[in-house]
């Protein structure tokens, strides 16, 4: 991925009501802060109850679709490692993944109807997801309800904007209460990829 | 600058337009354009409990002077087609524009249908943008295109563009007078003597709206290769830019009536001309229908569900990226009732019993889902009611059944108010006998909590009138009602039991719990104790926090996911479920 890349194509994926949608409009108020042309296609209604769902931004100059096909993900944002893999195949050859090291069992595989796929994590860092134990690393900066933060830090590793403006945004975004403790979660999302 | 969703940018538009009233009913994707509507405080807006009632709403305070904007799902405009084909003979007086918000895919809907066959079918004349910067705009012009043609406007959009947040520029709001009303029959009465006269108005509307859309501005055609020219419109535009860059690209903004000799003379100007659309294949019939010669691809885009830019490149034979194998040992992820919903204990219960269940539309047709499983049939908005009637008439009839399962008629708080009254009102009429459950849960919960006539909340948060609805069977002459809680199993049992023993009585059941997304306190989770048998009664109810240790066999509850609704340890035989 280049700074002369014309579009950005991010998509966003997890279980319904673990907060993607959030994590979304907080990347695409950093890309139009950033001055870029920005869209976010979300997903609501019945998907939401549980359900997986994903969101999708697309910023850049000249931006058309509000849809992420196969191969076409720059970036994909995991909230969860059963979704990583159902969505694996819309990464761009070379795209970056961060995902959230949870594991959220579908209600299928709970009452006896399917099974969990094999080595998923494996599977995953075989091609080169760096998994981040964002829940963790939230509790750690004082909330576990900031893991999303410490994905968008993991993601802003990969993406052309200057930490200063994620903060900006974080600083608005979030309850005045847990700037300090969001923008501590981002960082620690940022460095645990840096090293990774 | 601002991102705005499709529903938001609809909303501004018509706010700016200084549009007075709204009325909808929720029902995705077209949900968050009243609520959003309803946030300005120059406007009046409400839920209405139906479609053809907001429209109905609508229709009055146009015909009395006021600029009104009526929102819905695509399966709404069924709902309100009868009004609908009616006021494109009376027209309006203050303007009006009703949002149709089509589910290609469908997200969250029962069905796939394009809108724009009711604006065909009752000619009532459609815009449709492809972002949210149109939607603001051409919601914004809607109004007083309405009031010079003297008719409703359709905005079409769907799942995409409603739910696609994109930059729009905001623009100020004009405020436009309430006009004058005056007494008009031969406008407004239709009957014969009228309607008649009204139906050649209507006519010489058409003929007028056909002359304006040839070159109005929101149509337009962007020249690029003369080899390829590519048709299309909405979302559908967005996607061709992106797969076809170098097409030539007639971007249609009105979809009804279409411009027969602007589309004739583009064709005529590529080499091939195509049309790119999804979920019906009206546009290139009625494009053809114009006298256009079209091209046909050599692989066709899908027939059904959404098409995106990779079905528009296999479509014109374009190379695909690279990418890794879809990956095909991944679980299902369905939806599922959320942990203490009201709504499971009925299902497991009418699960257990083996009942044939009518089921209807908002969360709890997730009920039709393993493990519950407990749904038979799921048509539309209030046909629970109605169908276990006609269930009841054919299964009385039939002399070769040795056993007769019950059948029970399953409906949620605001679908009852929706159309379900009127089907219970029939059954009573008809002295049907039969068991119909009312869910009633105090909320609209699968849009996202609206308010209804039953928990009397409205949508700017005025006073209302909260209908006591156990009243209201009692007065519709409902042979026995009861009143239930659905937290208590052994209620639950001992209700769904003797209505279903009946058979010669119709009994509602209205059982009452808040919606868990309601009630935000925090109550100790449950925890499973050393005297669990592994029975595995517990993890068949569908909760999201139970599952089995794959070593024991033994329940297991995720204490960040469990909300301590007691469901589960009323099912639990050896007492091994409680408070932690």
């Amino acid at each position: 991925m280049t700074k002369e890349q014309q579009v950005f194509t991010i998509l966003l994926c997890g279980v319904g009501g673990q907060g993607t949608i959030t994590a979304a409009d907080m990347l695409a108020k950093v890309a139009c802060a950033a001055g870029l042309e920005c869209k976010v296609s979300e997903i609501h209604g019945m998907a939401q109850r549980g359900g997986d769902v994903t969101t999708v931004v697309r910023f850049g100059h000249g931006v058309n679709t509000m849809v992420c096909d196969e191969g076409c993900a720059d970036n994909i944002v995991s909230f969860e490692v059963v979704e990583t893999l159902r969505n694996l195949h819309f990464l761009k050859k070379d795209g970056v993944m961060v995902v959230n090291d949870e594991t959220i069992t579908p209600l299928p595989v709970l009452i006896g109807n399917g099974a969990m796929p094999n080595h998923a994590r494996e599977r995953l860092l075989d091609v080169g997801a760096t998994l981040i134990p964002a829940s963790q690393i939230a509790r750690e900066a004082g909330t576990a309800k900031c893991a999303n933060v410490v994905l968008l830090g993991a993601l802003a590793v990969s993406l052309p904007f200057e930490v200063e403006l994620w903060e900006e945004v974080i600083r608005n975004k979030v309850p005045p209460k847990t700037i300090d403790i969001n923008i501590a979660a981002f960082h620690k999302g940022y460095d645990y990829a840096q090293g990774a | 600058m601002q991102l705005l969703s499709g529903n938001e940018a609809i909303a501004r538009g018509a706010w700016e337009a200084g549009c007075h009233i709204g009325a909808a009913y929720p029902g995705t994707p077209s949900t968050e354009t009243m609520e959003s509507f309803a946030k300005y405080s120059e406007v009046y807006a409400e839920w209405a409990n139906n479609e053809k009632v907001a429209l109905e709403v609508a229709v009055g305070a146009s015909a009395a002077g006021a600029r009104v904007l009526v929102t819905m799902k695509h399966v709404g405009v069924n709902v309100c087609a009868d009004p609908l084909f009616t006021a494109a003979y009376t027209g309006v007086n203050g303007g009006l524009v009703i949002l149709a918000a089509d589910d290609p895919g469908m997200f969250s809907s029962q069905n796939e249908q394009d809108s724009r066959y009711y604006a065909m079918a009752a000619q009532v004349p459609m815009l449709e943008p492809s972002d949210s910067a149109e939607a603001l705009s051409f919601a914004r012009d809607a109004f007083e295109l309405s009031e010079k043609f003297d008719t409703p406007f359709f905005i079409r959009s769907n799942v995409r563009v409603s739910h696609t947040k994109t930059p729009v520029e905001l623009g100020t709001r004009t405020e436009v007078p309430i006009k004058d009303y005056q007494t008009d029959p031969a406008k407004w009465v239709m009957m014969p003597a009228f309607a008649k006269p009204r139906r050649k108005v209507l006519a010489a509307r058409v003929n007028e709206l056909r002359r304006w859309v040839e070159d109005c501005s929101y149509n337009r055609v962007e020249r690029n290769s003369d080899k390829i020219g590519i048709i299309c419109a909405g979302s559908q535009y967005q996607h061709v830019k992106e797969a076809a860059p170098e097409a030539s690209i007639f971007k249609l903004g009105v979809t009804w009536p279409l411009p027969a000799q602007a589309l004739r003379d583009f064709a005529a100007s590529v080499e091939k001309c195509y049309v790119v659309e999804e979920g019906s294949v009206y546009l290139s019939e009625q494009v053809k229908a114009q006298g256009v010669i079209l091209d046909e691809f050599e692989i066709a885009l899908p027939e059904t569900g959404e098409v995106h830019p990779s079905d528009i490149r296999v479509s014109l034979g374009y190379d695909q990226p690279e990418h890794l194998p879809v990956q095909e040992d991944v679980p299902g992820r369905p939806p599922a009732f959320c942990c203490g919903c009201p709504h499971r204990i009925v299902f497991k219960e009418l699960s257990r019993m083996k009942a044939i269940v009518t089921g209807d539309i908002g969360c709890y047709t997730l009920g039709a889902l393993p493990p519950l499983s407990a749904m038979d049939v799921t048509l539309d908005m209030g046909a629970s009611v109605s169908m276990a009637h006609g269930f009841e008439l054919a299964l009385d009839r039939n002399e070769n059944l040795d056993r007769r399962r019950p059948v029970v008629a399953v409906i949620g708080d605001s679908t009852f108010a929706h159309s379900g009254l009127s089907s219970l009102l029939s059954t009573v009429y008809n002295k049907g006998a039969g068991t119909v459950c009312i869910l009633d849960n105090r909320t609209t919960a699968m849009t996202g909590q609206q308010g209804n006539p039953f928990n009397g909340v409205t949508l700017q948060h005025r006073e209302s009138n909260e209908l006591n609805l156990p009243a209201i069977l009692e007065a519709l002459g409902v042979d026995k009602v009861h009143q239930v809680d659905s937290y208590d199993l052994a209620e639950v049992r001992s209700a769904v039991k003797d209505a279903t023993a009946a058979t010669d009585r119709l009994d509602v059941i209205v059982f009452q719990h808040p919606c868990v997304l309601l009630d935000k306190s925090k109550k100790p989770t449950f925890v499973v104790s050393d005297k669990c048998t592994a029975c595995g009664v517990c993890t068949k109810l569908g909760c999201p926090a139970l599952s089995v240790d794959a070593e024991t066999g033994c329940a297991v509850i995720d204490q960040t996911q469990c909300i301590g609704c007691n469901q589960c340890a009323q099912y639990c035989r050896f007492d091994a479920i409680g408070p932690c």
